[in-house]
């Protein structure tokens, strides 16, 4: 579903944020991408998102090369990604309801039909009762569940969030991780933005770290061999494919 | 429901969700709608003047004669047979005879020179025809094209049409047409810039909504919308004040246009805005509005870019 190749990442003015990225997320997987806090795991997810380009190498989803998707495109895109933000980006001047509805409205989906899913949606996060609310009713773990109720509205294939669980206590954190893994139980590729390390332990998923901007550990799917083969992209901690896999292993 | 329809329901909200974002700020939408029916109303109300004007110096022209001076040796039987002749021309009404004798007694009376024609002693006026075009032909080219005809006449002297300051008042209506349409072009620019400068401003203060709009995949074109209906809004209040403004001031001017009017012997009303002006007007109102906010819409969503 997401497929990183040797991709560089500069911003204007700035240091590199991604150094030599590779990494593989399958269809249908649920995946953590973990480091520190600067790492470069909010490049990854706005890269995948479109929101920024790579300033070298290939980014897929979805079997497409993100290249290819010229800036008229990208709308259509980003309709297939469900995004989650650690700052809900919820709209504050209208309901819930309304909120959740947005990127069905925006795919231009008939009026009932856009209820009943906002409902199921809704539903799903455990806030049908709440439709009716203005998001800063609402307390902070809601506001996210609101969040992650539009990142699945309109059932794109592929989930991505960043820090969904940074303003939670623990308790709530693991309800939003739960949450994450019953889309993925229904098919919905989930790639995960954390530091939070020890709530990623009480979830059996592949963790992808990243350090400095390069991915030390997790980059491939277990079974399979990483595209760009790690002969020319050495990671610059030294450690090899086997390292890799072993810490994935080990995390599991 | 199927494509068109919710396209058409889409559109409707967003036509009525626009005027409600509007309306939560009364004061600054009432400003812009007043700057924008200002900037309308002046050009209006000078093209309500300019037609008034045109009106009024039509109903002048028709009255308009032409003098026509027979030769002095023309006898008066010559006399009666030119105004026969040009009483059979379709582009006269009426034509009317004034012998030599009845000519200097009007004029004896009228300009107090008595003593000094008596000196005269012979009466050195020759007969008068005035002719009077019909009204189709009291344009300033038929009455000309009548005066060189009848120039043209055997034992006609000459004939005089004072057609100069008519001339002179049409060229000043024409420069004043052009001052109109200049000062129109230049505040229907001004309402394009300020509806736009207000929408640019406005999407300034939604930048975080249209960023997360873009992030669940929302077009230009989606994100635009609203802004485009908001410029409508804007150019149909504009519109509507300023027929408001140019009736209030049609009105207030009525009174002592007809009492003017009135002095000088005429029954001239001043005419206000009719549906031809009106319909006009708030097309234009709204074409410029939805034209500034399309420009600043256009150009301020694109720059919009979720970080």
């Amino acid at each position: 579903m997401i497929r990183f190749v040797d991709v560089y990442k500069r911003y204007p003015n700035a240091r590199e944020a991604l150094s030599g990225v590779t990494f593989e997320v399958g269809t249908g997987e649920l995946a953590f991408l973990t480091g520190h806090s600067g790492a470069g795991k909010s490049s990854i997810l706005k890269l995948i998102a479109l929101i920024e380009r790579p300033t070298r190498g290939q980014v897929f989803v979805d079997a497409r090369s993100t290249a290819a998707i010229r800036a008229r495109g990208i709308p259509q895109f980003r309709r297939k990604i469900g995004v989650v933000f650690q700052d809900h980006k919820l709209l504050n001047d209208r309901p819930i309801g309304d909120n959740v509805a947005l990127p069905l409205i925006i795919a231009g989906i008939g009026r009932r039909e856009v209820e009943k899913r906002v409902r199921a949606a809704l539903d799903q996060v455990g806030l049908l009762a709440k439709e009716k609310c203005r998001p800063l009713e609402l307390s902070t773990g809601e506001q996210q569940r609101v969040g992650i109720a539009r990142a699945v509205v309109a059932k794109p294939p592929l989930l991505i969030a960043d820090e969904p669980t940074g303003n939670l206590d623990p308790d709530l954190a693991l309800e939003i991780m739960q949450l994450f893994r019953r889309f993925n139980e229904v098919g919905v590729t989930v790639l995960i933005a954390t530091h939070d390390v020890h709530l990623i332990d009480q979830f059996p998923a592949r963790r992808i770290v990243i350090e400095s901007g390069r991915v030390v550990a997790g980059g491939a799917i277990e079974g399979s061999m990483p595209r760009a083969a790690s002969a020319h992209v050495a990671s610059p901690s030294g450690s090899t494919l086997v390292d890799s896999m072993s810490t994935f292993q080990s995390a599991t | 429901m199927s494509a068109p329809s919710v396209w058409l329901t889409r559109h409707a909200q967003t036509f009525v969700g626009s005027l409600g974002r509007l309306a939560q700020q009364p004061a600054a939408t009432a400003m812009t709608m007043a700057v924008v029916a200002v900037a309308l109303a002046l050009p209006l109300f000078l093209n309500v003047l300019l037609q008034n004007t045109r009106l009024a110096t039509e109903q002048w022209n028709q009255a308009f004669d032409l003098s026509v001076y027979l030769g002095r040796s023309v006898g008066a039987e010559r006399a009666q047979a030119i105004a026969k002749q040009l009483r059979t021309r379709a582009d006269v009404a009426q034509v009317r005879l004034i012998p030599p004798d009845e000519a200097l007694a009007t004029f004896r009376t009228a300009s107090g020179f008595g003593k000094a024609l008596d000196a005269l002693g012979d009466n050195p006026l020759p007969t008068t025809l005035i002719v009077t075009p019909t009204v189709t032909a009291s344009t300033p080219d038929g009455t000309q094209a009548l005066q060189a005809q009848i120039a043209a006449l055997r034992d006609v002297d000459l004939v005089q049409l004072d057609t100069e300051w008519v001339q002179r008042l049409d060229a000043l209506l024409e420069v004043f047409r052009r001052i109109l349409w200049l000062t129109a072009a230049l505040l229907g620019v001004g309402v394009v810039v300020i509806v736009g400068n207000t929408i640019r401003l406005d999407i300034l203060n939604r930048k975080a909504e249209i960023e997360v709009m873009k992030l669940v995949g929302a077009t230009d074109g989606f994100a635009r919308r609203p802004f485009l209906y908001s410029g409508l809004w804007y150019g149909l209040g504009g519109g509507l004040g300023a027929i408001l403004v140019v009736g209030l001031a049609v009105a207030l001017l009525a009174g002592p246009v007809e009492r003017l009017a009135g002095l000088y012997g005429s029954r001239f009303e001043l005419r206000g805005l009719g549906w031809t002006s009106t319909l006009p007007v708030l097309g234009a109102a709204l074409g410029l509005s939805w034209l500034g906010s399309w420009i600043a819409a256009s150009r301020h969503i694109r720059a919009v870019r979720p970080s």
